[in-house]
């Protein structure tokens, strides 16, 4: 098998197959955890669920002053390359264009050099955080295989991104196949590790909005 | 608590967890990347520097059972662990088992308050104290619950109060209070406006406050009553957690108020109380109440809107607050104590994080009930000291009977000079008298 053949086989049929893994996984995932529902509550309500559980999603990317005080650098670091992240992934043009040709929308991109940028301090942010979480008594007393695998998942298609845009490995196409194949492998894990909180966190937050603002607070 | 009692075993303790698992633990459960910034809001963690008192580690074996039963995921493993084990004639390892529990018994009692400060910090939105109240359930169920709030459950069922206190001993306060201010303590007045309920540990340590209510009642022309068959206002069903012993002690509640057709109930100075009824209550009997839930400082803020309460004078020394987790954080009644304040205070200020994000005094939850987490109890209440330090108060004021016991006996640990005082007492103080208020 050449490295072409390689690239065909991971750009045709595995990335058909990651998605729909990924697409499937994810349904199921919200699915299982939605059909749970929730008891009704009998206690009269002092305020809203919709509005606060709203609110909530959008208010835990700002953490309190005392928690950014407490944790600076788990939140600087940490939005730092969850941002990174999301910046390489939808801002990159040829990215754009694979979602484009795969699911029919597209957006303007970055300039490479810029998106280059972003990659370098993502991948910087990726391993601080890994050694953090070596290093801080709570993290490594938390930390699971589970963890160590999301972080090597998660920073694979960065780092393949990253040499095979500087052409760090060689042929282009093996580059390039492994980009793919790392995404393909992130796909594939994403609904059944905690990498599904890329989803899901969106629904905790709602539901914590909602328990708090019944009650009449924002959470 | 040791596996005596038979109608205590692993597997109802599973169940339990089984029909307390719904969308939101698994939408939690499945977001926690273990960032650990739980760790950082919890005063049990922070002051002792221990990453087992991590909230969400807490929750790690009912977060096993989620995930080997409601995710597809887990289901699999499960399916693939047995049948290797059967291959190789091994029995399959419990996921679960009383040892385990043994172990997270004093995680999930002696070092969480269930204060829900860790709920409002978690990056990925975990209301983490709704789940530990949901684990305690099966704690219960599988007999790991400790002895001293099995103790204060048992008494409560039995007597009516967690700490076997009785109606008599209540009646001589109620002579007491009779005679200090030559006014009535209304006793089952039928239709009466409002149902008051009192709290054991109030009553004991803390009499001023059916003497304030009494006087702030009068001048107000409230019409109240006490209930000679339901005086208790704390649920220790629910900081233990069993559904069923909770639901009998709201019943009685509502039996009393239904009883003397009162259209609203006020829970007393007392935190956990007040979620018992207000929020918890009406689940555990699984109706709607024919009557309206308050904490007596609710009740107090109406009264001063609708310009009823007179007052004049104010306290001079410097004043901060604490807000019970109950009632500000976990009820949303945050202004309202500050509202009451500004009337009487003349030099109040608040410490840095309140309201929502206050700290726990570290005795809520039953962790005062439980005589083997006292020094946990006053490890936690090192986050409350600092913060007190930090505003330098002369006193600190707060409308809970545990919080209000617990600074007492931290602050004095640590000798530190400041008394406590109860928000409903110092509205009391300043009242004018009714003669010279009508005149007005």
């Amino acid at each position: 098998m050449t490295s072409m053949d390689f690239l065909l086989f991971i750009k045709g049929p595995m990335f058909s197959i990651a998605v729909a893994i990924f697409a499937l996984g994810i349904l199921v995932r919200l699915f299982e955890i939605l059909a749970l529902g929730r008891a009704h509550n009998y206690a009269a309500a002092r305020g809203n669920e919709i509005i606060p559980g709203l609110k909530t999603i959008y208010r835990r990317f700002n953490p309190d002053p005392g928690t950014f005080k407490r944790s600076t650098f788990d939140v600087l670091v940490g939005t730092l390359w969850h941002v990174g992240f999301v910046v390489v992934l939808l801002l990159f043009i040829p990215h754009i264009e694979l979602i484009q040709s795969t699911i029919g929308i597209g957006w303007p991109g970055l300039p490479n050099p810029v998106v280059d940028a972003v990659t370098a301090i993502t991948l910087l942010g990726l391993v601080a955080v890994l050694i953090h979480r070596f290093r801080q008594p709570v993290k490594r007393f938390l930390s699971t295989r589970e963890d160590y695998l999301i972080w090597l998942v998660t920073f694979l298609p960065v780092l393949t991104g990253y040499l095979a845009y500087h052409r760090l490995i060689n042929p282009y196409p093996l580059a390039l196949g492994l980009h793919i194949l790392s995404a393909e492998v992130f796909l594939i894990v994403l609904p059944f590790t905690k990498l599904s909180h890329i989803f899901t966190a969106f629904v905790a937050r709602y539901y914590n909005g909602a328990i708090f603002g019944r009650k009449g607070i924002q959470s | 608590m040791t596996q005596g009692a038979n109608h205590f075993s692993l597997e109802r303790g599973l169940n339990a967890w089984r029909e307390e698992i719904d969308a939101p633990v698994a939408s939690f459960f499945s977001s926690c990347v273990h960032c650990g910034l739980c760790a950082q809001a919890c005063p049990f963690f922070v002051e002792t520097g221990d990453p087992k008192y991590t909230p969400i580690h807490k929750l790690e074996p009912m977060r096993l059972l989620w995930e080997q039963e409601y995710t597809v995921w887990g289901k699999l493993k499960k399916l693939i662990k047995d049948r290797i084990d059967a291959k190789l004639g091994r029995e399959s390892k419990p996921l679960i088992t009383d040892e385990m529990l043994e172990e997270w018994e004093p995680l999930l009692y002696d070092s969480c308050t269930m204060c829900g400060r860790c709920s409002m910090v978690c990056p990925v939105g975990n209301d983490i104290h709704y789940m530990i109240r949901k684990a305690r359930e099966g704690m219960v169920a599988s007999g790991h619950s400790p002895e001293g709030l099995l103790a204060a459950s048992v008494r409560a069922v039995n007597t009516g109060s967690p700490m076997g206190l009785q109606w008599k001993t209540l009646e001589v306060q109620i002579k007491h209070v009779e005679t200090a201010t030559g006014l009535e303590v209304p006793i089952d007045k039928q239709g009466a406006d409002f149902l008051v309920l009192l709290s054991s540990m109030e009553i004991i340590n803390f009499p001023e406050y059916l003497e304030a209510i009494t006087k702030i009642f009068d001048h107000a022309d409230v019409s109240w009553t006490l209930s000679k068959t339901c005086f208790e206002a704390t649920n220790a069903g629910i900081q233990i957690g069993s559904k069923d012993i909770a639901a009998t002690l709201v019943q009685r509640v509502v039996d009393a108020a239904e009883e003397l057709q009162v259209k609203n109930v006020i829970s007393p100075e007392c935190g956990h109380a007040y979620t018992a009824i207000r929020w918890e209550g009406p689940n555990a009997i699984k109706r709607a109440y024919p009557f309206k839930v308050y904490h007596i400082i609710e009740v107090l803020d109406q009264l001063r809107t609708d310009g009823r309460i007179k007052t004049e004078g104010k306290e001079m020394d410097r004043l901060s607050m604490h807000d019970p987790c109950n009632l500000a954080r976990k009820s949303g009644v945050v202004q309202q104590q500050r509202s009451l304040m500004d009337l009487v205070a003349g030099d109040f200020v608040d410490l840095q994080e309140h309201g929502e994000l206050q700290w726990c005094c570290g005795a809520g939850g039953g962790v005062s009930s439980n005589e083997r987490a006292e020094p946990l109890k006053l490890a936690a209440f090192k986050r409350k000291k600092a913060q007190i330090e930090e505003v330098e108060p002369e006193r600190m004021v707060t409308m809970c009977a545990t919080c209000r016991t617990q600074l007492e006996e931290g602050l004095e640990e640590f000798n530190m000079d400041i008394p406590v005082v109860g928000l409903t007492e110092m509205i009391a103080d300043h009242l004018v008298e009714k003669e010279k208020a009508e005149q007005s």
